[in-house]
C-alpha cells in the first residue's frame, strides 16, 4: 500500500496557520537561521544538490536557477500562486495550512541570491488566501524573523496566462498579463527590469526542509531525476477529492485507486488528465507510470502543477475537449497571432466534431493545426493548449471517428 | 464611502499599483465606473489608453455596472464534468436573467468564471468571491436566500 509523504504539508492540520508562534514551536524559522549562517554559494550548492525542480509546471532545477541571477544592487524574489490550471488546489492548500512556511521559503531564497524584497502575486480567486499572507506576514514583521527581508502580497485580476512568469512579472507592474519575449530571461531581467527569481509556492514551501536535512536526503525521495515529493489535488469521477502528498515514483494507479479510493459509483475508469487543463489525457494501459515530470513526459503526458482529474467510463472525451478547447480561446492573451487565432481555430473545429457536423479533413485540420501551436505559440499557455486534443486523438481516436458526419 | 479619488490616490506611490487600485475602487462600489479608470490613468501617469486596456485585460475587473451580488459559475473542465451547466440553468432561471446579465433591481449579476481553485467540490460557484462548493439545483434558493 503506497503511503504519504508530507514535507510541505508537515505542519497542515497540526497547527495553527493564523499563529506564527505554532510554526515556530514546530521548529519554523530554524532553517532560515541556518542558511543565513551558510554562505549564498553554499546554500545555493546545497539546493542544486537536492535536485529540487521547480513545482509549478516546467520543472526546471531552482538552484541552477537561482545561479544564474547576476551580480545587482536591487533583486527580487517573487511567488507564483496564480495558480490558474483547473483542477489544482494545492497551492491554496498550502498555503492555508502552512503560511509561514513560504514566507521562510522565500526568505531563504532571498538569501541565497541576495534579495530584500520579495512579492506574492495571489490570483484574483482567493481574496481570502490575500488576507492571510497579509495577517501571516505583519506576524512575521512583527516578530524580527524575516529580517531584512521583506514581502508584500499583490492581487491578480483572474487572468490564466498570468500563471506564465513574465505575464506574472508584467502584472506586478500594473500592466496587461501578456508575456515578454525570452530571452532575457528574468533572472537576468525581471520585475522592473530587475534580476527576478520567479518559483512557485510548492518550490519555495520545499525549501525549509532542504536546508534543515540537506539535498543529499531530499534527492533521495522518489524518482531521482525528479526527486522529493508532489502535492496532487484529486478532483473528478473520484471517491476521495483530496489534496496528498507523495513521492514522485507513486504511479498514477496508487494515487487513483489507492489515494483516490478508486471511481465513484462503482464505474469503471475511463481517462485521467494530469497537470491541469493543458495535461495530457491518460488511458488505463499507462496507469502505471510513475508521476514524476520525467515519466509523465514519456508517455506524452505531463506532471504540471499535479491536479488529477479522473472521469469515469461514462464520460464523452469529445465533448470535454470541447470544453477545454474554450477555456484556452477564453484565456489567450492575444498577443501572439498562433496563439490568439489557433485556439479560436481548435474551438471552432472541436464544436463542429461535438456537434456531429465534422467530416475526417477537420481532424487532420485540427491535428496539424495543433502541431503547429506547440511549436510556434509564444509562452506556454499556446504550447500547451493543443496538449488535450493531440492525446485524446491519440488515445481515444474511435471517440473522435463515431462523431464524424458520414 | 469613501469617493474613487481617495481610494485610487492612496495607491499612488505603490509601483505598479494600479491593479491594486482597481481592485480597492471594486471593493467599495463592485465595477470600475468610466471617471475611475481615466482618474487612474492621471494619477498612474499612463494614457487613458492603458489605463482601459488594464481594466478591460482582467477578468475580475469590469468596465460595466453590476449587481450588488456577483454571482459566477465555474464551467472549467472538473464542473463541467460535475454538471455545471445544469447548475448554470437553474441560475438563470431562478433569477430571469441571462449569463451576463444583471437583474432589474441591481441586486444580482450573473457570470461565468474558468476554475476558483476549489475543485474537492465540484461543482463550485462564487458569490462575491466567497465559494460554495458542491452544489446542486435544489440548492439554488437556499443560496441565493443568504444574500440579503
Amino acid at each position: 500500500m503506497a503511503k504519504e509523504m508530507r514535507i510541505v504539508l508537515r505542519n497542515a492540520d497540526q497547527i495553527n496557520p493564523e499563529k506564527i508562534e505554532d510554526y515556530l514551536q514546530a521548529g519554523g524559522y530554524k532553517a532560515l537561521e541556518k542558511a543565513r549562517s551558510m554562505s549564498r554559494q553554499d546554500l545555493i550548492a546545497e539546493v542544486k544538490k537536492s535536485n529540487l525542480r521547480g513545482r509549478g509546471g516546467a520543472g526546471f532545477n531552482a538552484g541552477m536557477k537561482w545561479s544564474f541571477v547576476p551580480e545587482a544592487p536591487v533583486k527580487y524574489v517573487v511567488c507564483n500562486l496564480d495558480e490558474g490550471e483547473p483542477g489544482t488546489y494545492k497551492d491554496r492548500t498550502i498555503v492555508e495550512k502552512d503560511p509561514q512556511r513560504l514566507l521562510e521559503g522565500m526568505a531563504i531564497c532571498g538569501h541565497a541570491i541576495n534579495s530584500n524584497q520579495g512579492y506574492i502575486y495571489c490570483r484574483g480567486e482567493y481574496p481570502y488566501v490575500v488576507d492571510l499572507l497579509r495577517r501571516a506576514i505583519d506576524q512575521a514583521r512583527d516578530n524580527g524573523v524575516l529580517g531584512d527581508f521583506d514581502i508584500e502580497v499583490r492581487m491578480g485580476g483572474g487572468a490564466y496566462v498570468c500563471g506564465e512568469e513574465t505575464a506574472l512579472i508584467e502584472s506586478i507592474e500594473g500592466h496587461r498579463g501578456e508575456p515578454r519575449f525570452k530571452p532575457p530571461f528574468p533572472g537576468v531581467s525581471g520585475l522592473w527590469a530587475k534580476p527576478t527569481v520567479v518559483n512557485n509556492v510548492e518550490t519555495f514551501a520545499n525549501l525549509p526542509d532542504i536546508v534543515m536535512q540537506g539535498g543529499e536526503w531530499f534527492a533521495s525521495i522518489g524518482t531521482p531525476s525528479y526527486p522529493g515529493t508532489k502535492v496532487l489535488t484529486l478532483t473528478g469521477d473520484v471517491v476521495n477529492r483530496i489534496p496528498i502528498e507523495v513521492p514522485t515514483n507513486t504511479t498514477i494507479r496508487e494515487v487513483i485507486f489507492e489515494f483516490g479510493g478508486g471511481i465513484r459509483g462503482g464505474k469503471k475508469f475511463k481517462a485521467v488528465q494530469i497537470g491541469g487543463t493543458s495535461g495530457g489525457f491518460i488511458p488505463e494501459s499507462l496507469l502505471d507510470t510513475p508521476i514524476d515530470a520525467d515519466s509523465m513526459r514519456n508517455i506524452g503526458a505531463t506532471l504540471g502543477t499535479g491536479a488529477v482529474l479522473v472521469m469515469d467510463e461514462t464520460r464523452d472525451i469529445v465533448d470535454i475537449v470541447t470544453r477545454i478547447s474554450k477555456f484556452f480561446e477564453h484565456e489567450s492573451c492575444g498577443k501572439c497571432n498562433p496563439c490568439r487565432e489557433g485556439t479560436f481555430r481548435a474551438y471552432e473545429i472541436m464544436k463542429k466534431i461535438n456537434n456531429g457536423q465534422a467530416a475526417p479533413a477537420d481532424l487532420d485540420k485540427l491535428a496539424l493545426l495543433s502541431r503547429v501551436m506547440t511549436k510556434a505559440c509564444l509562452c506556454g499557455l499556446g504550447q500547451a493548449a493543443p496538449g488535450p486534443i493531440l492525446t485524446t486523438m491519440e488515445h481515444f481516436n474511435s471517440e473522435y471517428q463515431a462523431r464524424l458526419q458520414i | 464611502m469613501a469617493t474613487i479619488q481617495d481610494i485610487i490616490t492612496s495607491y499612488k506611490d505603490k509601483p505598479g499599483g494600479i491593479i491594486e487600485a482597481y481592485h480597492a475602487v471594486q471593493r467599495e462600489y463592485n465595477y470600475l465606473p468610466e471617471e475611475a479608470v481615466e482618474f487612474a490613468a492621471q494619477v498612474f501617469g499612463i494614457s487613458a489608453a492603458q489605463a482601459f486596456g488594464v481594466a478591460t485585460f482582467y477578468s475580475y475587473l469590469s468596465v460595466a455596472k453590476r449587481g450588488q451580488y456577483i454571482i459566477r459559475m465555474c464551467e472549467s473542465a472538473p464542473c463541467h464534468i460535475a454538471g455545471a451547466d445544469i447548475l448554470i440553468k437553474a441560475f438563470e432561471d431562478a433569477l430571469g436573467i441571462k449569463v451576463g446579465e444583471t437583474t432589474a433591481d441591481g441586486k444580482f449579476t450573473l457570470e461565468l468564471t474558468e476554475c476558483v481553485g476549489q475543485c474537492q467540490g465540484t461543482p463550485v460557484i462564487t458569490i462575491n468571491s466567497i465559494p460554495y462548493i458542491d452544489m446542486n439545483p435544489e440548492q439554488v434558493p437556499t443560496v441565493l436566500a443568504l444574500c440579503q
